[in-house]
């Protein structure tokens, strides 16, 4: 192992590390709120639209990331869709974890007992206002658990950008190898990047996810 | 009974009410009127239609022919589409107090939370007033050692009688039981038939779906027994308890007071 080279190439490596980590927050947060509009058109009484969304999540999740990418990459700009690299990413990444999330927003509120719901209804509470003084409190834990593991998937995919030369961290080391030919260096580094982001972010979801059961604790 | 305020005035009033699950009719045309201050007990076997009846009155079920009206007023309204209902079964349902069989208090929120988390977003009472509120009617039940304790920490018993003080906290006209002590160890039903008992003797009008022969008959006006979605006999509870004149309740008795 070069370790001089390893110390060398550190400070670029962090710096494609916060690209990584920037397309993975902006795709998180906005494929949250893709995926609140996807549990919301579920919720509709007209059936076309909860098969629209319905649809939308099997597609989603029926096709390779990877190929997602590529296609409005390279396929976007024949029917006049010209993103550039980052914000394709940014985009497609969270299209993408927004069909996962809504499942696991579904899932996190069907886990409430549906007697809360009737209780709730029963005291003369509307529907929002119990989704929100009730449900969601209760669905939260659950809730910040699996968008937790969403989180985690998005920053490993956000390796995938690569391929449409967003110079993240994947990208900056495929770069760095080829000027340097030390791929056994550069890869573990890169690997030991993700790891420390991906242990950060589980250590914050943890602490979320305690501050949401204390009341069961208490 | 009573007898100062027993003015016959129509409190729940159910009129030939149908009800059916896909191919199942659950409920074949029920009728049944409780007067303001009145308690009336629905007994009847298992699966005989009493908690869709029940639900159907604060419309938890949506019935498919009928009426039902609460001091006078229509509570299933098929003419009302969308939000219109929505704001009117509301506005019904927080003149109604319902407690269930398995408590369904909300686990994220204190006891008094619980209690006062309707009059503080429905009626607006500001949280002082509120807790006042809250601590008054925890007395009540006997548990104002618990206000700040979660429902999770409670026993059984302890769960129903703030699941009673919850629903109270409204001043609902009318107070609905489904099976209240049911899902309670046989030494925590006391406590909760007390409750019960004392809510009585403030001439609350309640309708009680119950296994509970001996509570029914002590502490009802009216008993009312339900078998198959049809109510098979009606009277004052002396006399559905002691001599039943249908052959179907004396059946249905002798296997309850036997076991
Ligand atoms: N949501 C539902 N969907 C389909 N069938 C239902 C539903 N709710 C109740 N039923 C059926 O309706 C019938 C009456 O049920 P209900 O709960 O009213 O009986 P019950 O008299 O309260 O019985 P129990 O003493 O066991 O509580 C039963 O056959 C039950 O299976
Ligand atoms: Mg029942």
């Amino acid at each position: 192992m070069d370790f001089n080279l390893m110390i060398e190439v550190t400070p670029l490596l962090v710096k494609a590390a916060w690209i990584t980590i920037d397309i993975s927050i902006r795709s998180l947060f906005f494929g949250f709120f893709i995926a609140c509009g996807l549990v919301f058109l579920q919720s509709f009484q007209f059936a076309p639209i909860r098969w629209f969304a319905r649809g939308y999540i099997s597609v989603i999740r029926g096709t390779p990331y990877f190929v997602q990418l590529l296609l409005v990459f390279y396929g976007g700009p024949s029917i006049g869709l010209r993103l550039d690299p980052i914000t394709c990413g940014v985009v497609v990444g969270a299209f993408n974890i927004a069909a996962y999330m809504s499942e696991a927003i579904r899932g996190s509120i069907e886990s409430v007992d549906s007697g809360q719901v009737e209780a709730s209804r029963s005291l003369g509470f509307g529907k929002v206002q119990t989704l929100v003084s009730i449900i969601l409190p209760q669905s939260a834990a659950l809730m910040i658990r699996s968008i937790g593991i969403l989180a985690i998937v998005l920053i490993k995919n956000s390796s995938l950008v690569s391929i449409i030369s967003v110079v993240e961290l994947t990208y900056q080391a495929q770069r760095l190898i080829g000027s340097t030919y030390k791929p056994l260096e550069i890869f573990t580094l890169s690997a030991f990047m993700y790891v420390i982001i991906i242990y950060a972010v589980m250590g914050i979801i943890e602490l979320a996810y305690r501050r949401a059961m204390r009341y069961t604790t208490l | 009974m009573n007898t100062e305020r027993n003015k016959d005035e129509p409190m729940i009033e159910i009129r030939d009410v149908h009800k059916s699950f896909g191919d199942l009719e659950v409920l074949k045309g029920i009728n049944l009127t409780v007067n303001r201050g009145k308690i009336v007990s629905i007994i009847g076997p298992s699966g005989s239609g009493k908690s869709t009846l029940l639900r159907s009155v604060n419309h938890l079920e949506v019935i498919d022919q009928g009426n039902i009206l609460l001091d006078g007023v229509q509570v299933n309204r098929p003419d009302m589409k969308g939000l219109q209902f929505e704001r009117h079964i509301n506005h019904i349902r927080q003149n109604m107090g319902m407690v269930f069989q398995h408590f369904n208090l909300f686990p994220h929120l204190s006891t008094i939370d619980n209690i006062t988390l309707a009059p503080r977003k429905l009626k607006k009472m500001p949280p002082k007033i509120a807790r006042e509120l809250g601590m008054e009617l925890l007395n009540r039940v006997g548990l104002a050692s618990k206000a700040d304790v979660f429902p999770n920490w409670l026993s059984g018993g302890q769960k129903q009688r703030v699941a009673i003080a919850r629903a109270l906290a409204m001043e609902p006209k009318v107070m609905l039981f489904d099976e209240a002590t049911s899902a309670l160890d046989p030494e925590l039903v006391e406590e909760v038939n007390q409750v019960m008992q004392s809510l009585a003797e403030e001439q609350m009008t309640m309708l009680i779906v119950t296994h509970e022969m001996g509570f029914a008959r002590d502490v009802s006006d009216w008993a009312m027994f339900m078998d198959g979605g049809v109510v098979v006999e009606e009277c004052a509870p002396q006399k559905l308890f002691s001599n039943p004149d249908q052959e179907r309740t004396q059946n249905f008795l002798r296997k309850h007071l036997n076991s």
